[in-house]
């Protein structure tokens, strides 16, 4: 299992952590590329359904990641994802999925550093946790 | 962020109790009757009670269980002339559509009349959910709650006529009251009531009391609310205490209820703790959606899982086969159930209509009631309990759930 290296599935804000990825890209820092980004207008947008899907088609970590509580560009869309969060926490570790797949951050769009710190320290410990089961085997 | 995290659970919580300090208080004020039951038995005292309602002025229609005339079938029924009562029968253990789902249709919109409905606790509960979601209104019905036994799945019910007949039917709901067990051995209520601690329709305009009644002398008829009062004045009926067996009664009947439900809930938890085992729970499943049809809470007109974002390209199947060298057709199965989970499970009554529809027999009811109790218990919410909660996942608190958020 020394070689496994985690499929993590990113969605970030368009108007923070996007722009904090971007920073970090400009300012020439590296993070592992374990990392898809998928940009969406707000983390208030991301049905659960989307991060049932990944997990189901076998990423091993999903992070959900917006502005700050009170930057959200759309004023209240990253409260509404922390709820949505939640819910899913509560769930999908009923079906054996480990809570710590799923994460939720705030990194406002000047966090480049912080951006990238993330992302690695998220590889180092999915890599640790190993692979998601849906990833093996097959599901219906 | 902790002390504000408590802060907030501190006013759910107080909210909660104001609301259940409320309902005693209002159970201590309601106007409660005892209605004699006649010569002809309890079923036809109902009727009468029901005739009396639907004749009361202002009173246009009344939406009521009754025996179909073509077929000894049991539907809710839409009734405006008092005579069409006959073969009403809110008693048998039949329960073949949550009725939230039809009240709402009636009260979507104004109808420019009165509705009185006659529903089960759990058909209450769900349309106090869909009120929440602004798909029915409550302005021009009267609710009139039954106490409930619980039920059989339609299958069941249809074993139980044919066994037991017109007569065994009547006698249903006052053996299970009376603590006689269903009289028939070998047909058990469905699965959802047998673990359903709601008998009591608490949520009524006006309640209809047979647990811990002597039904073959009395039923109550109580007062819950002002429009229930108004309708009690109208009857005239004159006020009698609630019996002192009734509430002891009540009491032991959900602790028996919450026994077998938590027993439902470890079983069907450690059943679908792993991927693995959820597959296989959910194997026979032919992606109909007709839990999601039959669901009074899942109230979206066009389902995402009907949508073509579902008709995938007929290369993408291939493509999905070529990942793990094989994929089970129709695919998105998990997807789908867990998704619902996620979408309705905070609003979910637990009335088990989804194992009804089932045509494969999955337990559905009970994979959603065990997963439901965990997220409504994470937000501090009960589906239907009171009509001034609002659904968890359409408000939120600025201060709250911080241990959701960072990656430590």
């Amino acid at each position: 299992m020394t070689d496994f290296e985690p499929a993590i599935i990113a969605f970030v804000c368009n108007w923070c952590t996007y722009t904090a990825a971007d920073l970090a890209g400009t300012s020439r820092l590296s993070y592992p590329k374990n990392v898809r980004l998928i940009r969406v207008m707000c983390t208030g947008m991301v049905d659960p359904q989307y991060v049932i899907k990944a997990f189901l088609e076998g990423a091993d970590g999903v992070l959900v990641s917006g502005c700050h509580p009170g930057d959200c560009h759309y004023i209240n869309g990253n409260f509404k994802a922390r709820r949505r969060i939640k819910l899913l926490k509560e769930i999908l570790p009923q079906f054996g999925f480990e809570q710590e797949r799923l994460r939720l951050t705030w990194i406002g769009a000047s966090d480049g550093i912080q951006f990238a710190e993330i992302m690695r320290e998220l590889t180092v410990q999915l890599r640790t946790l190993g692979p998601n089961e849906a990833k093996l085997r097959m599901i219906i | 962020m902790q002390i504000t995290n408590s802060a907030s659970r501190f006013t759910n919580h107080v909210s909660r109790i104001t609301h259940h300090v409320l309902r005693i208080w209002r159970k201590a004020m309601a106007k409660t009757a005892q209605v004699e039951v006649n010569d002809r038995g309890l079923l036809s005292s109902l009727q009468e009670f029901f005739r009396s309602v639907l004749e009361s002025e202002g009173m246009n229609a009344m939406l009521v269980p009754r025996h179909l005339e073509q077929k000894n079938v049991i539907m809710p029924v839409l009734i405006s002339d008092p005579e069409q009562l006959e073969g009403a029968d809110p008693l048998a253990p039949a329960f073949p559509v949550n009725g939230a789902r039809i009240v709402s249709k009636l009260t979507r919109k104004p109808s420019g009349g009165k509705i009185a409905v006659v529903l089960r606790p759990c058909e209450i509960r769900a349309f106090i959910e869909l009120v929440k979601l602004k798909q029915a209104r409550t302005d021009e019905i009267l609710i009139i709650g039954m106490d409930c036994p619980g039920a059989y799945s339609n299958r069941d019910y249809v074993r139980f006529v044919e066994e037991k007949g017109e007569e065994g039917v009547a006698r249903f709901c006052q053996d299970l009251f009376l603590g006689k067990g269903t009289d028939t051995e070998r047909i058990e209520l469905s699965p959802a009531c047998q673990s359903c601690e709601f008998p009591i329709p608490e949520a009524a305009d006006i309640l209809i009391g047979l647990l811990g009644m002597d039904t073959e002398r009395h039923f109550m008829v109580q007062a819950l609310t002002q429009k229930g009062e108004n309708l009690f004045e109208t009857l005239g009926l004159s006020e009698a205490g609630e019996p002192k067996e009734r509430q002891s009664a009540v009491e032991s009947f959900v602790v028996e209820r919450k026994a077998c439900r938590d027993k439902m809930f470890a079983e069907t938890a450690a059943g679908v703790n792993t991927l693995e085992k959820l597959t296989a729970y959910l194997s026979s499943c032919v992606n109909c959606y007709n839990c999601r049809a039959a669901c009074p809470v899942c109230f979206c007109k066009e389902c995402v899982f009907v949508t073509d974002v579902f008709d995938h390209d007929p290369s993408q199947y291939l493509k999905w086969a070529a990942r793990k060298g094989a994929v089970k057709m129709p695919t998105d199965t998990l997807f789908y159930h867990i998704t619902r989970l996620a979408h309705m499970s905070t609003a979910c009554v637990g009335c088990g209509q989804c194992s009804n529809a089932c045509p494969n027999d999955i337990p559905v009811a009970e994979l959603f009631r065990t997963v439901s109790h965990r997220t409504q218990e994470a937000f501090d919410y009960e589906a239907g309990r009171s009509p001034d909660e609002a659904p968890p996942l359409s408000v939120f608190n600025e201060n709250e759930l911080g241990e959701v958020v960072g990656i430590n």
